[in-house]
């Protein structure tokens, strides 16, 4: 008995010292990626398997929390940071390189940054029921005219989808944006905090459409064999969000974080990103997508803003996007 | 006063320790985040106009929410029914759900397509419109109305039955009891009770949004959550911070001022049943009430049963998780709030203020202050669940000390010069004197305490460890993952174990008592 007691110690010694030996690979991520509902668990298997390391995630606000540690921060590697924080990370001086060839991914724009790197993408959309709409609007302009149809939207200044949405119409409407605001503010049910809260007033049917991306329906069409929600496509184009990982220059790891940029445009990561993600992988070709994404209706064209151009919009837009939503 | 009353040595040390504590958290982060700040920021014109629609919302909603629970709370004190003790349990229950779950509740009921709507339209007539100030109003009223009465009646139930059976054999008719025993307990109890409220709804940033029809209801905390995210201004933040605190502590005072102490005097604790007033009117105030706060609760276990088949274990995990987090913080509210309640007795009501001050603190200001505070000395991932506790703690607390309070000094007045006289002091002063008297207070304080940490305030999305997720940040995954299904499923385990904890801690207090 006692030796069978001390074997278990020593076992148990051994594995901690085992453990202790393992290099730990430390990813800042969002709360949705590493929850066991997120990509984040199975990625976190699948690099395992490669690195001979420990990938552990640290989740909640990603970039606040860099912000406020700055050099002191212990993320070898950020993931999840969208186009409209970048240019803020990007001033911290914090990043290093990707050093991945990003010519031949699979975005409908073409991508240069050589220090955030995309591994997913979709477009904002509205997404309506095609059992109380039957036709949807092809137009932004259709959209904004029809007054009776009742919008739940996101708030800019607290979601990110929020913001996307004030970019795109300021990317189809210009100069007009105003007016366009203004439309859009008659149509508007209500405005919430987060996308969860605006999406459940769509399935709960409290709203006709809901600010969302082209990318929702799949998860209805796969997960719940349910064809009738659909993304009302408008011949303006849509504005295309991605999100993000990036390699922080203090870390201790620079190879593992390293591996792990080469990891996030592998097959095995980027054919895990649209059923745990429900979004576009950003390097994986459309025969390998499951058979539900082939189902997309998908916009002919994507409205881009650089981060530079997104900063000088943003704060004018968002004066206008308050004007006349107070009205 | 101060000479009189000596009651309980040791509690000084431990008072003067929870008044630093919660100075720390929410005048030391608002100062750690002010610190942190690169540049100072005037508040602009849309910052003022928050301002405004802050303060007026709130009063608005803390008013009525009290002007309406007074009937309900008199009925409840004057009736005994079949449900009465169900009733009073339930009404712990929009208080302490989940915003996203409660705007969903009240839109299945007031909505477009909600209940409300359909009988009109079946009528022939127009829909409501809930989206406006009446939507902000309507919900802030569903989630304070059951605190309210039961603040109040705490209130009634402190008025000494002999005082009551007086005045049967004196022959008063309900004017005459409302005149004499009634008006001097609600001047006591009323003015806690609004500012308590109106703090509350001072934080209200996801419901004032998402009802009240977009930014037109802006609130100083979605100010400040976009210093924070859109900006990331910290200079800015602790300014919206420091408007909030000033806000909370002019009103903190202000009631303070108004509440004038009752002088029932004390009595033998029975009960008497009670015939005055009219059966009818308050059978219509319990009705009413009952079915305001019920119908979207039943929507939300309506919507929530479907899913409960497909919740996977690791949402189990997550409720054990909220569970234990809830009881430490009631515990460590309760001591929190006895500490700060005894104190006050010698100190002046000035140390009870402190503890209203964690009601007026943005959770936005306090997390990332104690981020700051903490980062470069304790990895904040082990953090991650002492500091859901702490901030779960002081955060319940206004409402414990609420409920304390009152009930302490009541008994200090009747009880205090006897229990000095017999020469108890220290623990044997509580033990014997205090305590017994203050179960009920305390057993609501803590109940309350409990299911508000199980909703989690949700500091703490900086503190935030992914392998020990509580339940609510698992139902907000959740519905990220677009599992709105599975979400509501866990929305009604939250529903229910937070019931549960508070039945609990509320029936603790009430054993062996008559009601």
């Amino acid at each position: 008995m006692k030796k069978t007691l001390s074997s278990v110690g020593l076992i148990a010694l051994a594995t901690t010292a085992f453990a202790e030996e393992k290099p730990v690979l430390t990813v800042y991520a969002p709360d949705y990626f590493t929850s066991e509902w997120g990509p984040g668990p199975k990625i976190e298997a699948a690099f395992e398997k490669t690195c001979g390391c420990d990938l552990q995630y640290v989740a909640g606000d990603v970039l606040p929390r860099l912000l406020l540690e700055g050099e002191r921060t212990k993320a070898d590697v950020v993931i999840g940071l969208n186009t409209d924080v970048t240019k803020r990370a990007r001033e911290t001086g914090l990043f290093l390189p990707h050093g991945q060839d990003t010519s031949d991914l699979t975005l409908p724009i073409e991508w240069t940054d050589d220090v955030f790197l995309p591994f997913n993408w979709g477009h904002t959309a509205f997404i309506y029921n095609t059992e109380k709409m039957s036709n949807a609007p092809t137009t932004f302009d259709a959209f904004l005219a029809d007054e009776g149809t009742k919008v739940v939207l996101q708030d800019p200044r607290s979601s990110i989808s929020g913001l996307a949405l004030m970019l795109w119409v300021k990317a189809v409407y210009g100069d007009d944006s105003q007016e366009a605001f203004n439309k859009l503010a008659r149509k508007t049910l209500t405005v919430t905090k987060g996308w969860s809260e605006s999406y459940g007033m769509f399935t709960d049917g409290e709203a006709d459409m809901v600010l969302s991306y082209t990318t929702s329906p799949a998860y209805h069409i796969i997960a719940e064999g349910d064809e009738t929600k659909r993304a009302a496509i408008f011949d303006e184009g849509h504005y295309f969000m991605t999100e993000l990982a990036a390699r922080v220059k203090t870390s201790e790891q620079p190879e593992l974080a390293q591996a792990f940029m080469g990891f996030v445009l592998s097959e095995t990561f980027q054919e895990m990103i649209p059923t745990a993600n429900w979004s576009f992988p950003a390097k994986l070709d459309a025969d390998k997508l499951p058979e539900g994404f082939k189902k997309l209706d998908m916009p002919k064209k994507a409205l881009f803003y650089s981060e530079d151009e997104a900063a000088g919009l943003r704060d004018a837009a968002l004066e206008e996007w308050l004007s006349a939503f107070s009205q | 006063m101060a000479e009189r009353v000596q009651p309980i040595n040791l509690s000084t040390f431990g008072g003067a320790a929870v008044v630093a504590l919660l100075l720390v958290l929410t005048l030391g982060t608002l100062g750690a985040v002010a610190w942190r700040a690169e540049e100072v920021s005037a508040l602009s014109k849309n910052d003022w106009s928050a301002v405004r629609f802050t303060l007026w919302q709130a009063a608005v909603s803390a008013v009525l929410s009290a002007v309406f629970a007074i009937p309900v709370a008199r009925a409840l004190a004057r009736r005994q029914f079949r449900g009465r003790a169900l009733l009073l349990t339930v009404l712990g229950a929009p208080f302490i759900l989940p915003v996203i779950v409660a705007v969903l509740g009240l839109l299945a009921v007031y909505g477009r397509s909600g209940i409300v709507s359909d009988v009109l339209a079946w009528a022939g007539l127009e829909p409501v419109s809930i989206y406006g100030w009446q939507g902000v109003i309507l919900a802030h009223v569903f989630f304070n109305l059951p605190l309210a009465t039961r603040l109040i009646l705490q209130g009634w139930l402190s008025i000494p039955a002999e005082r009551f059976r007086l005045a049967q054999s004196l022959g008063f008719d309900s004017r005459d009891i409302a005149k004499h025993l009634e008006w001097p307990m609600l001047r006591e109890v009323l003015p806690g009770v609004v500012m308590v409220i109106f703090l509350i709804c001072t934080t209200s940033f996801a419901v004032a949004l998402a009802l009240g029809g977009g930014p037109k209801a802006t609130t100083i905390e979605l100010a400040i959550y976009q210093a924070f995210r859109f900006d990331f201004d910290l200079g800015k933040a602790a300014l919206l911070g420091l408007v909030q605190f000033a806000i909370g502590a002019v009103l903190a005072l202000a009631s303070l001022g108004i509440s004038v102490p009752s002088g029932h005097g004390a009595g033998l604790d029975r009960v008497v049943p009670r015939n005055d007033g009219s059966k009818v009117v308050d059978a219509i105030a319990i009705a009413v009430v009952a079915l305001f706060l019920i119908t979207p609760l039943a929507m939300i276990v309506a919507k929530g049963l479907p899913g409960l088949p497909d919740l996977s274990l690791s949402i189990l995990s997550a409720a054990w998780r909220s569970v234990w987090v809830a009881v430490a913080s009631a515990g460590l509210t309760v001591i929190m709030a006895l500490a700060l309640a005894l104190l006050s007795l010698r100190w002046g009501r000035g140390v009870e203020a402190v503890g209203y001050l964690s009601v007026a603190a943005s959770p936005l200001v306090i997390g990332t202050g104690l981020f700051i505070l903490t980062y470069r000395w304790i990895n904040p991932v082990l953090l991650a669940l002492p500091v859901t506790v702490l901030v779960n703690a002081a955060m319940s607390l206004p409402f414990t000390l609420r409920a304390l309070s009152p009930a302490l000094r009541q008994l200090e007045e009747n009880y205090g010069r006897l229990a000095t006289s017999l020469g108890l002091s220290g623990w044997a002063r509580l033990r014997i004197v205090v305590l017994p008297r203050l179960r009920r207070p305390l057993g609501f304080g803590a109940g309350l305490a409990a299911a508000l940490s199980m909703g989690d305030l949700g500091v703490i999305t900086l503190f935030a460890d992914p392998s020990r997720a509580t339940l609510p940040l698992a139902l907000y995954n959740l519905m990220t993952a677009y599992r709105m299904e599975q979400a509501f499923a866990a929305a009604l385990v939250l529903l229910a174990l937070s019931l549960t904890l508070f039945w609990l801690f509320d029936r603790g207090g009430r054993v062996d008592a008559d009601l």
